[in-house]
């Protein structure tokens, strides 16, 4: 019998990176943002109380997230480049860098010098979603500031390449475009990069729209069956791509698509900036529907049969 | 130099692996990565009597005490090779080597200088840059190459324990893509040659063995198969048969048939 689309997506995930799976925790630093995006809690026009943490509130945020044992933290961040200016992130990453093992940034996009002097302080990786290859809806959803302008944002990927930052991850916004127009887009484009940038390593993330403070209706939506299949035909697309899986997901769904083919999970997040340690003061990017600690994350994934890996890199 | 035994696991008739200033019974090396837990990839070690274990530094988290990889390690039963793996050039692998000196991990270093993420190919000339100074900072250094035979030469003459060169490619599970470039390597070595990446299963040990190489490296196919245990005890075999088997001395491959009880001048 010709085995299904999952037990091959599952058996190319094992053989590339065996039974393990990479933990992570987003750290936000800011909800403050010049850009109007209609799918986003951080849209500019939203009545959210904005905050962006000082570097010690930064530092003590990390803090807790490491006493947790994450040694993989994703700086994330508005587009706000007063805010969260490259010499903010700079001094936050030279402090930070040496407590951890991989240190990335979701942040506003930088030109090919800042991302240099930020690869040059510490920083592994950058991540910058495209959010739709559907120029059209592009265009729709942005409505105003600088990531209005799509092929800008499609250079600033190839700017982080250029930096040689170690990881880039691209990612699209399951949702807003349906989905079988947009994925041969997405692993077009990882393609294309992967023969232009051959020493970087590409990682994909695929987050599901979910409510915000935005209100705004899921153009098509995808259901959790249909994200099922798209994890599995990415990795059989792309065998050597890391796939990232957030707490925007359910545990049992999580706990599934870890056997299909992600690779790295985060657990514990919060979305808005001090939440781990101020929960609930600051306005969040989006709702969160996996709430397990990350110890009990971490025992899902060991029950299933996997290794959890909270460092891998130096 | 002093030599000494880490281990009293019976081999083919007291056949010794000397590999820097060790002697090792058993001539596979088995790799960490890619294992369910901690405690499966421990009963695989047990299981494949490999007395030389490689880590990959990167995993190792000191801080985490009981939880961290190393504490499944026993030091008195394997020895330790620590790998620059997630290196990208020269100055990275001597970075997380000195690392691993530095933590007590031990001065043994398998060499890994990987550019490429896709196909996990290592750089020869990075990583000869980077053997030369490890050498001389007092490594024993067990060098991660293609099948080059003058890289091989290279290594050697810039003081290197061992060459690993590459069956295919890591994790590929495609056996000897690259034997004819092996026998070169083996012919001419004046250190040992270990067969590391690549090797599927154990028929691709053995056939490593069979053509003289020194030992193998095996991590993907122990630690990805349905029961690693089980795996790691065949390679086991695969290597001691191929082992033997070139100890014994094979028959040469024929044009021909002849037959196995010859009839001459009867007539």
């Amino acid at each position: 019998m010709e085995p299904s689309l999952f037990d091959k997506a599952h058996h190319a995930t094992i053989q590339r990176f065996g039974r393990t799976i990479q933990m992570y925790a987003p750290l936000y630093l800011s909800n403050e943002c010049i850009d109007t995006c209609r799918y986003c809690g951080f849209s500019r026009p939203n009545k959210i109380l904005r905050q962006t943490l000082t570097i010690d509130a930064v530092l003590n945020e990390a803090q807790f997230l490491i006493n947790q044992g994450f040694r993989h933290l994703l700086l994330v961040s508005g587009e706000h480049p007063k805010k969260v200016s490259l010499d903010y992130l700079t001094e936050i990453t030279k402090i930070l860098r040496p407590k951890l093992a991989l240190l990335s940034i979701e942040v506003a996009p930088f030109e090919e010098d800042a991302y240099r002097k930020l690869t040059e302080c510490g920083v592994d990786g950058v991540v910058l979603y495209q959010e739709t290859y559907n120029r059209e809806i592009y265009k729709k959803v942005h409505l105003g500031g600088p990531k209005k302008d799509y092929d800008k944002r499609l250079e600033f990927v190839e700017a982080a390449c250029r930096a040689k930052m170690r990881f880039v991850g691209l990612g699209i916004l399951l949702g807003l475009a349906p989905w079988r127009e947009e994925m041969p887009e997405l692993i077009a484009h990882a393609k294309r990069l992967m023969k232009k940038y051959w020493q970087t390593q590409f990682t994909i993330s695929l987050p599901r729209l979910k409510p915000c403070a935005s209100d705004f209706a899921v153009p098509h939506p995808v259901t959790d069956e249909a994200f099922a299949e798209i994890i599995a035909q990415l990795r059989l697309a792309l065998p050597e791509v890391g796939i990232i899986l957030s707490t925007r997901e359910k545990p049992a769904l999580r706990d599934r698509l870890l056997k299909i083919g992600v690779t790295q999970m985060s657990a514990g997040s919060k979305t808005e900036p001090g939440g781990y340690l101020h929960p609930e003061e600051a306005g969040k990017q989006f709702e969160l529907s996996d709430h397990r600690t990350p110890a009990e994350v971490a025992a899902a994934i060991t029950k299933a049969g996997y290794e959890p890996v909270w460092k891998d890199w130096i | 130099m002093v030599t000494e035994s880490i281990s009293s696991v019976p081999s083919p008739a007291g056949d010794i692996l000397k590999i820097g200033n060790q002697t090792f019974h058993s001539r596979l090396l088995m790799g960490t990565g890619k294992f369910a837990s901690f405690s499966i990839m421990k009963r695989a070690l047990e299981a494949s009597h490999a007395e030389m274990v490689t880590v990959a530094l990167r995993r190792v988290d000191i801080s985490r005490h009981e939880k961290d990889i190393l504490q499944f390690i026993d030091p008195k039963k394997y020895w330790l090779l620590p790998n620059t793996s997630g290196a990208k050039n020269a100055t990275e692998a001597l970075r997380i080597a000195r690392l691993a000196k530095e933590a007590g991990i031990g001065n043994w270093v398998k060499l890994e200088v990987i550019p490429d993420p896709r196909y996990l190919l290592p750089d020869g000339a990075e990583t000869l840059k980077a053997a030369e100074v490890l050498v001389k900072e007092g490594f024993t250094v067990l060098p991660y190459i293609q099948a080059d035979p003058i890289l091989a030469k290279q290594l050697e003459e810039v003081g290197c324990a061992t060459v690993m060169p590459l069956g295919s490619w890591i994790g590929s599970a495609r056996g000897l893509k690259t034997k004819d470039a092996l026998e070169i390597i083996i012919e001419q070595a004046q250190v040992p040659v270990v067969v590391d990446a690549g090797l599927g299963v154990p028929s691709h040990a053995a056939a490593a063995m069979e053509i003289g190489a020194d030992a193998v490296l095996v991590n993907t196919a122990i630690a990805t198969a349905e029961d690693p245990v089980k795996m790691a005890e065949a390679f086991k075999l695969g290597v001691e048969a191929g082992r033997t088997a070139f100890l014994a001395g094979r028959v040469e491959e024929k044009m021909w048939g002849e037959a196995s009880s010859p009839l001459k001048g009867i007539l």
